[in-house]
């Protein structure tokens, strides 16, 4: 550590900018992280819905055929992995791509394909040469469902086409603002639309559903809701994912400026002891100087 | 008057609640008016002005396609996308369809192509009429959210 006085008022000065900008960014994390819990919440009745009427016409239909629903012999693997755009948020993509080269393992890079969601994801699989079938980065902090669309579309078009046979999302699951863990979670196929019940986070009890009619049919309904159930799925996902970014990036300025306010002690500390060193020692030569005199 | 719930619900966001006499939209099978106590009902929507009425007149509101669910005490659209009469941008939905204009007057390589500039084509025309329709009659939606 630095002796010299003005040495440590220097540094003692540079840290204590770097930790208001840490705190700036911490807040803006906060209110960012606020906004995206408002647009989860605002996104909820629509998947809620959506599972209540593919119920309906599950019920209804008994004999009900789709792509979508149907288990395949695996020969490729899907994986769509968000990550965000941009870093100074902790372990947030690190441990998503622990995660998912855990998930991959050794298998041969021809039997899976990634959709990387968020910029650091895309450039980490691009520079370790895994395969990349689509990409969307510069998402907006609270994006809208327009924004991701396209993505979405195309991950359910593929899967949809037997581009490859299972789809599985890696994100960081939200669970409260302090809590974000890395999941790997099973999509596609939606094997069993009685099990989409059990498994929606949003769901609220309903009454038991008439007979519906269909227009056209039930096969034509069906066909064209799975698909945007799936789309509104990858939605979720990535709205729940930008919610532990903000969360993590919050924690991790807070670290930051925490460790900077030590550091400050811990340097004005320094500062007051050569401070006083410098006193002592002026003292004495002034004491001395007197003593000679005499 | 009898009425019945009539939620519209986006991606986003639940963009209207309201009790209405009469819906209108596009269904899979064509133009469909559900009244209340409409019989249980599932179709798919087509891009159209979905037309409501109110107990104090009428107002239409762009869905770019979705979905219809009508049960016996409510009834629900579930649009890909919609927006009320006044959030509607109309240099945006203007810009939009002189872009597809554009594009279909060029050459276009494959049908899939086409259809999709006729669908962008379409939801520009579907919100400039609604904004249209709005200015000339009023928007009762003004109100919401």
């Amino acid at each position: 550590m630095a002796e010299n006085p003005r040495e440590i008022r220097r540094r003692i000065k540079s840290v204590r900018s770097t930790a208001q900008i840490t705190k700036a960014l911490e807040m803006v994390a906060a209110a960012k992280l606020r906004r995206v819990q408002s647009a989860v919440a605002n996104a909820r009745p629509y998947l809620a819905k959506m599972q209540d009427m593919l119920e309906g016409v599950a019920a209804s239909a008994r004999f009900v055929k789709h792509p979508l629903l149907v288990s395949r012999p695996v020969k490729r693997t899907g994986y769509l992995v968000i990550t965000s755009d941009t870093g100074r948020a902790g372990p947030y993509n690190a441990q998503i791509f622990r995660r998912a080269l855990q998930e991959f393992g050794h298998r041969d890079k021809s039997t899976y394909s990634i959709f990387a969601v968020g910029r650091k994801g895309r450039d980490f699989f691009r520079k370790t040469g895994y395969p990349i079938d689509g990409e969307i980065t510069g998402l907006p902090d609270s994006p809208e469902y327009r924004s991701i669309a396209s993505l979405a579309e195309k991950v359910v078009h593929a899967y949809a086409e037997g581009r490859f046979d299972e789809l599985y999302f890696i994100y960081n699951e939200f669970i409260n603002p302090v809590t974000q863990r890395p999941i790997v979670k099973k999509v596609l196929p939606l094997t069993n639309l009685h099990a989409i019940q059990e498994t929606s986070p949003g769901k609220m009890p309903t009454q038991k559903k008439p007979q519906y009619l269909f227009e056209p049919d039930e096969q034509e309904v069906l066909s064209k809701l799975l698909p945007r159930y799936a789309e509104t799925l990858v939605y979720q996902a990535v709205l729940d994912a930008k919610a532990s970014e903000h969360a993590a990036r919050m924690a991790a300025m807070k670290n930051a400026t925490d460790n900077a306010k030590e550091m400050i002690e811990q340097l004005t500390l320094s500062l007051n002891r050569a401070r006083q060193a410098a006193i002592t020692t002026q003292i004495v030569e002034v004491v001395s100087g007197a003593q000679a005199l005499e | 008057m009898s009425t019945v719930p009539l939620q519209i619900i986006t991606p986003d966001r639940v963009l209207l609640e309201r009790e209405v006499s009469m819906v209108t939209v596009k269904g899979g099978y064509g133009e469909l008016g559900i009244l209340p106590r409409h019989t249980p009902l599932a179709t798919t929507v087509k891009p159209c002005l979905v037309k409501i009425k109110l107990e104090n007149g009428e107002a239409k509101i762009p869905v770019t396609g979705g979905f219809l669910e009508v049960l016996p005490n409510a009834v629900t659209i579930l649009a890909d996308a919609a927006e009320l009469p006044h959030e509607i941008d109309p240099d945006r939905a203007e810009a939009s369809k002189q872009r597809a204009l554009a594009k279909l007057a060029s050459n276009l390589e494959t049908e899939e192509e086409r259809k999709h500039v006729e669908a962008a084509l379409l939801r520009a025309e579907l919100r400039l009429e609604a904004l249209d329709w709005a200015q000339k009659h009023g928007n009762l939606l003004q109100t919401e959210n």
